[in-house]
């Protein structure tokens, strides 16, 4: 399982939320008040609706009033904006152009809608023969000229603009459907699709309940976008002359003002103003809407900053002092890892930091298996990760120090780990092995390849050697052909059989430590076994010291020397193996031992009813 | 013990005929491409459930264990064989006749972070299946309150949505929502695979105190033979898209006869340093005799 996922598990639970509608749209709609362009942008779009909307109302004239002997007037109280070469009101058309230019262009945006997302949705989920028909017909849609097209049904229908856009939302209408179809695949096999199949809801149900949420979102984004489009593609129609002359829009006023252009060239500025601005706010909104539920990436960075600022002055002085690492603690060189009072955090957006490691000191020494056991979110992960120097970048040092091998690699009070220093040792002196095989090899590359080129790099040995010793490490870890898994690509080994890749990738540079992240936590129980015989034979074999991270105690004892258990990101208790397994001082320790299935009374209850009352 | 005792005497063959029976089941999958050859995912499986039983199935990835609790579920294609549920041939029910066994039948799965729908109120979410019987809103809410109650959850949880629970409290949600039209059988996936140990611990409680409370029989799939030995009546093994092994849990998980079953017992590791060492060295005599009588049947073949 990921950090975080554990980490999100970790965290206490909120109050409980409004009770009105779901809580995921309304957060995302309090983020999109929060940006100024996505204010900005409804802003202008709510003017233009309502603008367009009592044109009735607020225009002098009719839209086709035509004043003979007031033409191309300058603005005056009474045509605010001036008149046209046929002496018509510029305001006046401009109001009635904004009702029909918008709605045509919501009417494109309909039929493409109505068009492409029942048939993305049936086809996403259904997948089969529909899928593979409509995926001709959204090719055969998109592979037609619109603009031709579009002439076509001008010359066949007349000039109306509601038929051109209503072809252009059937010619739109793909983007939709593929849209609509990715959303639904990605969820159609997720398990509580199937577990409302179990309920016996039937699927148009199904489809409305829990898959038309998954693209209600990205419907919305991609109709801002369109509409935007509709309007582009049906002003420059209508500038080519192509719209009809008898209704007020604003191509068919770009087109009139453009024959005036020296006389007067306000006339082409107002209506591609009015365009410029609604396909502009259109675009605007969309990106907002996809920013808002995009996370709050960019408050995080501002917050670093300022972070960064804040502690910049007291840092200094420890900066000062890092560029000469200070030594280590008399006494204590002899050890290959000494991790003292560690404190891992992450800093929040309201300032404040959340810890995740707290007060931590072990050491591991040379030839030696350190346990660290815990339960999810206990801060195991992150303690190994921090002597890897593999933090994620938000992550700070609040605490303590490490050294490796008698120097520091956080040194006290410094915030960070420094890359500088850890680069020299990662893949050299410390390996990894990490949790899940299969997505830590790269699936491009042979696992020859992946073998062979950080050798080279690292150990800086010519490619013909560096491929002589991964065949023989290959063999090393059990692997009964070495060439074939040389060869192989690594969706063509097994989870086993991967994880020993990775562990022969681990030993190839020769490490002193070991890290292993729940190495055999995704293999089966069988294959499992095989792989922990491989770590202690290897580690016997070449003396190294080893980290093992795990949540499993039979894990523990057949391989560690001593262990460290974890809570909640504090060191509980530290001891040999015998001690810890056989006689936990802690209660906590206690308590997870007799969660135990091995040798319990079968069907009897686990846990005793009056530790009950505690929450999960 | 005499508890399990008495109910295991109550099981005698004629009750166990009772609640489920799958024959010689083959599921197939299409396979990739034009005529391409089929997948063969389950070939000639027999199981039974009685009611108020607990059929344990175990094995590794890819043995076909989660399959077979799909194809009971009818989530996975039936292509021979049939499953009969209280004497009702099912292998090839309508979506109508789902809806009416959706009464009897209910599942649990693994993940409790994929199997409840993130944009629903956990109200929402247990309320589902009520409102397909049809049950009335009002009643459908004193049966939700009654069922978070069931599986020990506050009853404030209504409004919350799944990702402000842990993994445990998700899964008793999920749990929760099987129990809702008061099931005869329930298919659990890999039910406790995700969660921590203590969580386990709890949840596998909770299990127990249901089936003693309500008398459901539970289909418990998973790959941990500990878990299964713990809450199993009788346990089958499950190897390549086969059953091997079938039996009352203590001996299946104590003494078992199949040589994969034998290893699977000797790999998972006890925690204790000595134990795990004596543990150890069975395993690798066992994988050594094991080893030897394969050599020999070859030759001999």
């Amino acid at each position: 399982m990921s950090e975080s996922v554990e980490t999100s598990a970790l965290t206490p639970l909120p109050g409980t939320t409004g009770q009105t509608g779901t809580v995921v749209r309304s957060t995302v709609l309090k983020r999109l008040f929060k940006n100024p362009l996505g204010i900005l942008s409804m802003i202008i779009l709510l003017t233009m609706g309502l603008l367009a909307a009592f044109a009735d109302v607020l225009a002098p004239f009719e839209e086709n009033f035509a004043n003979i002997s007031k033409t191309l007037a300058a603005p005056d109280s009474v045509n605010i904006l001036g008149t046209d070469s046929s002496g018509r009101d510029v305001w006046s058309r401009l109001l009635f152009g904004a009702q029909l230019t918008l709605l045509s262009a919501l009417l494109c945006a309909a039929v493409a809608i109505v068009i492409g997302l029942p048939a993305g949705l049936i086809a996403g989920y259904y997948a089969g023969k529909f899928e593979a028909m409509s995926n001709w017909v959204v090719s055969i849609l998109m592979s037609l000229p619109g603009l031709i097209v579009l002439l076509t049904v001008r010359a066949a229908f007349g000039p109306s603009v509601w038929i051109a856009m209503l072809f252009l939302g059937i010619l739109l209408s793909p983007s939709y459907f593929r849209l609509t179809r990715s959303a639904v695949q990605s969820v159609r096999n997720e398990l509580y699709v199937d577990a409302a199949r179990v309920s016996g809801l039937s699927d148009l149900s199904i489809i409305t309940r829990h898959i038309f949420s998954v693209v209600r979102a990205p419907i919305i984004i991609q109709t801002a976008a369109i509409a935007g489009v509709a309007i582009a593609i049906q002003s420059g129609l209508e500038f080519l002359g192509l719209g009809d002359p008898s209704k007020a829009s604003w191509g068919v006023m770009l087109s009139e003002g453009f024959k005036n252009v020296y006389l007067t060239p306000s006339l082409l500025f107002w209506p591609a103003f009015a365009m410029a601005l609604t396909i502009g706010a259109l675009v605007l909104l969309g990106n907002a809407i996809r920013d808002a539920l995009e996370d709050q990436e960019k408050i995080k960075h501002r917050r670093k900053k300022a972070h960064e600022a804040e502690d910049a002055a007291s840092a200094s002085a420890a900066k000062a002092a890092s560029k000469t690492v200070a030594a280590v603690e008399a006494g204590t060189e002899h050890h290959l890892v000494k991790v003292t009072n560690l404190g891992v955090g992450y800093p929040q957006a309201d300032g404040s930091v959340k810890k995740v490691v707290d007060d931590v000191s072990f050491h591991v020494d040379r030839g030696e298996i350190l346990g660290i056991v815990g339960e999810s979110g206990s801060g195991k992960s992150q303690t190994a990760f921090s002597i890897l120097g593999l933090l994620p970048d938000t992550a700070r040092i609040v605490g303590g120090a490490i050294q490796f091998d008698g120097n520091y690699t956080v040194a006290p009070g410094e915030d960070n780990v420094s890359q500088e220093r850890l680069s020299k040792l990662r893949g050299k002196r410390i390996s990894y092995i990490p949790q899940e095989p299969m997505s830590n090899l790269d699936p491009a590359f042979t696992i020859g390849y992946q073998l062979v080129t950080p050798m080279v790099r690292v150990l800086g040995i010519s490619k013909s050697e560096a491929t002589k010793r991964a065949m023989k490490l290959l063999s090393d870890v059990g692997i009964v052909n070495p060439d074939r898994t040389f060869k192989a690509y690594p969706h063509e080994v097994s989870g086993g059989m991967a994880q020993r890749v990775l562990i022969a990738g681990a030993i190839s540079c020769e490490p002193d430590l070991i890290i292993a992240d729940e190495p055999t936590t995704a293999l089966d129980v069988t294959v499992q076994a095989d792989v922990l015989d491989l770590i202690r034979d290897l580690q016997r074999r070449l003396g190294v010291g080893v980290i093992l991270v795990t949540h499993n105690f039979g894990v523990v004892a057949d391989l560690c020397d001593r262990v460290v258990v974890m809570q909640n990101g504090r060191l509980v208790e530290e001891g040999p193996v015998r001690d810890i397994l056989r006689e936990p001082e802690e209660r906590y320790t206690q308590t997870l031992l007799a969660s135990m299935l091995e040798g319990k009374e079968p069907m009897s209850m686990l846990v005793p009813s009056s530790a009950k009352e505690n929450v999960l | 013990m005499t508890e399990t005792a008495a109910l295991g005497a109550a099981l005698s063959a004629p009750a166990r005929e009772g609640l489920l029976r799958v024959e010689n089941l083959v599921v197939e999958y299409a396979g990739k491409g034009f005529r391409a050859k089929k997948f063969r995912a389950l070939t000639d499986i027999n199981i039974s459930i009685g009611h108020g039983e607990t059929l344990g199935l175990v094995g590794e990835s890819g043995s076909g264990k989660t399959t077979l609790g799909r194809a009971v579920l009818g989530l996975a294609p039936v292509s021979g064989g049939k499953v009969t549920f209280e004497g009702k041939d099912i292998s090839q029910a309508t979506r109508k006749q789902r809806r009416v066994l959706s009464r009897d039948m209910q599942v649990v799965f693994q993940d409790p972070y994929t199997s409840l729908n993130p944009a629903l109120e956990i109200g929402d979410i247990l309320a589902e299946p009520l409102g397909v019987q049809g049950m009335e809103q009002a009643a459908a809410k004193k049966r939700v309150r009654e069922l978070l109650d069931q599986v020990g959850l506050p009853s404030d949880a209504i409004h919350r949505l799944p990702r402000e629970f842990s993994g445990g409290q998700r899964q008793r949600v999920a749990i929760a929502r099987a129990l809702a039209l008061s099931p005869k059988l329930i298919v659990c996936d890999e039910p406790v695979s995700a969660l921590d140990l203590s969580t386990q611990a709890r949840v596998l409680d909770l299990f127990l105190q249901i089936q003693k409370d309500t008398g459901v029989s539970y289909l418990f799939v998973s790959h941990d033979l500990d878990v299964v030995r713990h809450i199993s009546h009788r346990v089958a093994v499950m190897y390549r898209g086969e059953i091997v092994e079938q039996g009352p849990a203590e001996i299946v998980t104590r003494n078992p006869d199949h040589p994969y079953t034998q290893r699977l017992l000797l790999a998972s590791p006890v925690p204790d340093p000595d134990r795990q060492e004596k543990r150890r060295a069975e395993r690798h005599r066992l994988l050594e005799e094991q080893r030897q009588q394969n050599e020999q049947a070859a030759a001999l073949a």
